[in-house]
């Protein structure tokens, strides 16, 4: 229809911040009433609405910027919404009801919305305006930490909080060596009693990220940078960078400014109205009955219960206030907490440890009532708990199983695991990133988000920290019945499928599925025969669990391996001979000169592992140049696979003026082990004579440093795209127990590690106690040394000297046919 | 029918000298051509140049009716040389015409 003059003009609604409670309060708007209002977001940043919260994810590198954008430009264009991105608010008149911008622009409207959010405390030490000090709080701040970690070297975190320990976690996984400094003698101590607390500072220290408690700061030291900070003990801990993430301060000066009624927030009523009718607050900057809020699940409260105001789909919604939990978000560190912990007049306790897998939990009743809980190691429950808490019914009949979680408790209790999930009311909150409620995630399944990434996609339900999948599948399966098909894996191995890795090992084992095609059956595969991402990682799988009936396939191995030569960016080769613990002969250098002058080889070069690798070789001569090199003695260097690199190795006792123990031989030893066993992915190993580590053993996969007493074995060290010194596993005192443990870790990481998973990352996904535990039982590691032994017997077979010499099965090295000019006549049969 | 280049068809090999999910190069005047043969039995020729860098599609993965290079690992549908994908609409490799006689393979050269 044309424009009506007789058409009253819509009411004006003006955001100012365009933050998570900007771009919620605009979306619940519209989600509500999508033509009602001309709405219009006003935000300093440069940039649209992205989930402050998923901030430390993208400083540890595991996110990126488009991962966490909420609201895109492109999302308020499309709705209609117009931005004024990278302004700020000079003033607000609240009696002419109109903003005017730092360029001088005004903006009428009918209804203001203040979601101003908050600053971060700055504490006023001296130094703290010294170039190095941020702060930990927006897209700015986060670049600033990256730059300077990629320089490396040490950075502190003061504030031993949620987000200073994700600050400090991010650091470290990006290379820094990070210290926390808190003021309080626990970590999280607003969030956490002493015991979870001390588990997590030591979660956090295998992280390499070291806690200092009880220490007051008191100056910032450096000159024209920072370079440390000086306790009020003395001690100064250096630094290149210092993150401050002490605390928030609501950011209420506009509303200040304007004469609206301001305590520490801007005081709101329950309907988040402030002292003026026209304008109203959310989020951060709003103080509520007393209380301002620095989480986000308060912020979707009050955003849901002003846009039902708004809109007038309630006009007696009103906000109440939030329970608050929390959850840290440090890869494989499950923390979770609400409600009341620490106690109190008529608290019980009932709490559960379980030391070897760092399993701590504690809820704690009041008056038959669950009120509080404190959760690490295994969180899953943690959303089940919180909603008992806010339920606040009667326990009285589970509280015998309750301490063992939701499945237990309601699989003894004779409850559908389902039932519960079914019988929330709408609108409780299934995703507290997003905010998201049942009752979308439900209406989306309806219109046909049949799979967790649908719902993912069009509701934004478990897409932030995940922690939320178990319940929107649980809603999947109530919705959807039989119809829907679980989803085991926090992710899919790929498109073939909906299976993790994890699930799949597992499945091939317990069924005993020992072909690819068995494999697919069984796990329902989508596709014919896989794709160029799961049939690498399914044969790995397949002759990893049963070395000696899998019938290794070539035709799923990336080129490399199924050439025995790794392949460079014109399509020729580059070949390694093996090298023993990186000691060679003159012999052996003879034969690769031969070889380099015999089939033109254009380049020689050291490798960082102590090889030669010898480059640009065709394809047509590879088997040809393995059998000269086969003849000299020498066999594959296995360069090209996920399999045993190189053992290297420093001179050690036999010739170094330092050297405790014979490192060489010990290398030595080491390789003619472990060759030729195919792993998960690539796999180095180092041996250095004394501590000063010429051979750099703690940046492998397996790193032995020798000291007059014995053997100090490291594991979980990479000097890949993201640095990782090793953690010590143990001392032992002789090489034949040296030996043993070198096996039984190449065998757990084979076991238990994900295809292209190397041990830096699977360490920090299991956890170094649980390789502790695993290789610490004697009959564990004895049986782990007699598995890789099985599978040595059969997978210690030089690749080249299978292939060189006997010139039938060489022929698949050459072209099927040559018919360039002058080379060779093939027939032609006719002319079409 | 007219075709307005007449192909010429050559001979290139035994049709079992390519494995299931397999390859084989042909070299020619006009650069390598690449022939697959896919998991059902199907054979498929393409040029044996990958459109991004110049991998040697030969030397990939064949899964389904698609290729994957062995460089990046980018993927292309045999059936009409598009990439597919994550890399959907980014390059194209030509095919080439083949048919199998009497067990033999049989290239359509210009």
């Amino acid at each position: 229809m044309a424009f009506n003059a007789d058409t009253p003009p819509k009411p004006r609604i003006v955001v100012i911040g365009a933050g998570m409670a900007g771009g919620r309060i605009v979306e619940e708007i519209l989600k509500r009433d999508a033509h009602r209002f001309d709405v219009s977001i006003i935000g300093a940043e440069d940039c649209a609405t992205y989930d402050r919260i998923q901030l430390s994810p993208v400083l540890a590198g595991e996110k990126t910027f488009e991962d966490i954008v909420t609201h895109s430009q492109a999302w308020y264009d499309t709705n209609g919404v117009k931005t004024h991105f990278g302004c700020w608010v000079q003033s607000i008149n609240k009696d002419g009801r109109y903003v005017t911008l730092h360029d001088g622009v005004t903006i009428a409207y009918d209804y203001l919305i203040l979601a101003t959010g908050s600053d971060p405390i700055r504490l006023p030490l001296p130094g703290a305006d010294l170039p190095g000090v941020v702060a930990f709080r927006d897209l700015h701040d986060v670049d600033i930490m990256q730059k300077a970690a990629e320089k490396g070297g040490e950075a502190i975190v003061i504030g031993g909080g949620l987000l200073g320990l994700e600050a400090a976690y991010g650091l470290a996984k990006r290379g820094m060596k990070a210290t926390v400094i808190h003021l309080m003698d626990v970590l999280m101590e607003r969030q956490l009693d002493e015991a979870a607390g001390r588990l997590l500072e030591k979660a956090l220290l295998e992280r390499g990220v070291n806690s200092v408690l009880n220490a007051h700061s008191e100056a910032i030291v450096g000159d024209s940078h920072v370079e440390g900070l000086k306790l009020k003990d003395g001690r100064i801990i250096p630094a290149s960078l210092l993150v401050m993430a002490v605390g928030i301060r609501p950011h209420v000066e506009p509303a200040k400014a304007a004469g609206l009624l301001v305590e520490r927030g801007i005081v709101v009523d329950d309907q988040m109205r402030t002292s003026d009718a026209h304008i109203f607050a959310v989020g951060e900057c709003v103080q509520h009955r007393g209380t301002c809020y620095g989480l986000v699940a308060p912020i979707w409260d009050m955003c849901r219960t002003l846009a039902d105001v708004l809109t007038e789909k309630n006009v007696d919604a009103a906000y109440l206030g939030s329970e608050l939990a929390t959850r840290l978000k440090v890869s494989g560190v499950d923390l979770y907490s609400a409600g009341q912990f620490n106690g109190g007049e008529g608290c019980e306790d009932i709490v559960f440890r379980d030391p070897a897998r760092g399993v701590y939990k504690r809820i704690v009743v009041k008056e038959n009532k669950l009120v509080g809980t404190v959760l690490f190691g295994e969180a899953a429950d943690g959303a089940w708990y919180f909603d008992l808490i806010k339920k606040a019914e009667s326990i009285s009949d589970i509280r015998d199983t309750l301490i063992f979680g939701q499945s237990v408790t309601e699989a003894l209790a004779g409850v559908d695991p389902n039932a519960a999930v079914a019988a929330w009311p709408d609108d409780t909150e299934v995703c507290g990133c997003n905010g998201v409620t049942k009752g979308t995630v439900v209406e989306a399944i309806c219109a046909g988000a049949d799979n967790l990434d649908k719902v993912r996609g069009c509701t934004k339900a478990s897409a932030s920290c995940g922690s939320c999948t178990g319940i929107v599948e649980q809603l999947l399966k109530v919705t959807l019945g039989d119809a829907f098909k679980a989803q085991t894996g926090p992710k899919p191995m790929c498109k073939c499928t909906e299976h993790g890795h994890q699930h799949v090992r597992q499945v091939i084992v317990e069924q005993q599925l020992k072909t690819m095609p068995d494999v697919m059956q069984a796990l329902k595969w989508e596709t014919p025969d896989g794709c160029s991402s799961c049939r690498p990682a399914l044969n790995y799988y397949l002759l990893c669990a049963w070395p000696r009936e899998y019938k290794d396939d070539p035709r799923s191995r990336f080129v490399n391996e199924r050439n025995h030569a790794n392949i460079q960016k014109d399509g020729t080769y580059s070949v390694v001979p093996r090298m023993w613990g990186g000691v060679t002969s003159a012999k052996e250098l003879r034969a690769i000169a031969d070889v380099c002058d015999k089939y033109e080889v254009p380049m020689v070069k050291v490798t960082g592992g102590q090889r030669l690798d010898l480059f640009g070789v065709k394809k047509a001569d590879l088997p040809a140049v393995w059998a000269d090199l086969n003849a000299a003695g020498m066999v594959s260097g296995h360069a090209y696979a996920k399999a045993l690199r190189t053992v290297k190795t420093c001179v050690g006792s036999e010739w170094c003026r330092f050297g405790t123990q014979d490192s060489t031989g010990l290398g030595i030893k080491l390789e003619q082990d472990t060759w030729g066993s195919w792993m998960p992915h690539k796999f180095k190993m180092a041996v250095s004579g004394c501590p000063r580590n010429c051979a750099e053993a703690t940046i492998k996969d397996f790193g032995v440093i020798c000291v007059d007493s014995g053997y100090e074995l490291h594991v979980g060290g990479n000097a890949g795209i993201h640095l990782r010194g090793t953690d010590l596993l143990c001392k032992v005192t002789t090489e034949v127990e040296a030996l043993e443990y070198s096996m039984a870790f190449v065998q757990l990481y084979r076991e238990d590690a994900w295809y292209l998973e190397r041990t830096a990352p699977w360490i920090e996904r299991v956890g170094l106690e649980f390789v502790k535990t695993q290789l610490f039982d004697d009959e564990t590691r004895t049986d782990l040394k007699a598995r890789f032994m099985e599978s040595q017997a059969v997978f210690q077979v030089d690749p080249w000297a299978e292939h060189a010499p006997k010139s039938e099965p060489a022929k698949v090295f050459s072209p099927l046919a040559d018919l360039r000019e002058g080379v060779t006549q093939n027939h032609i049969t006719e002319q079409a | 029918m007219n075709v307005s280049v007449a192909l010429k068809w050559v001979d290139v090999g035994a049709a079992v000298d390519i494995p299931y999910q397999g390859a084989r190069r042909v070299d020619t005047d006009l650069g390598a051509i690449a022939v697959f043969r896919t998991v059902d039995n199907e054979y498929y020729a393409v040029m044996d140049k990958c459109p991004h860098k110049g991998g040697p599609l030969s030397e990939g993965i064949v899964h389904g009716r698609h290729i994957a290079c062995p460089l990046h690992n980018w993927s292309f549908s045999l059936e009409n040389g598009e990439a597919v994908g994550a890399d959907a609409g980014k390059g194209c490799t030509p095919t080439v015409p083949l048919k199998i006689e009497d067990d033999r393979i049989l290239l359509g050269l210009r």
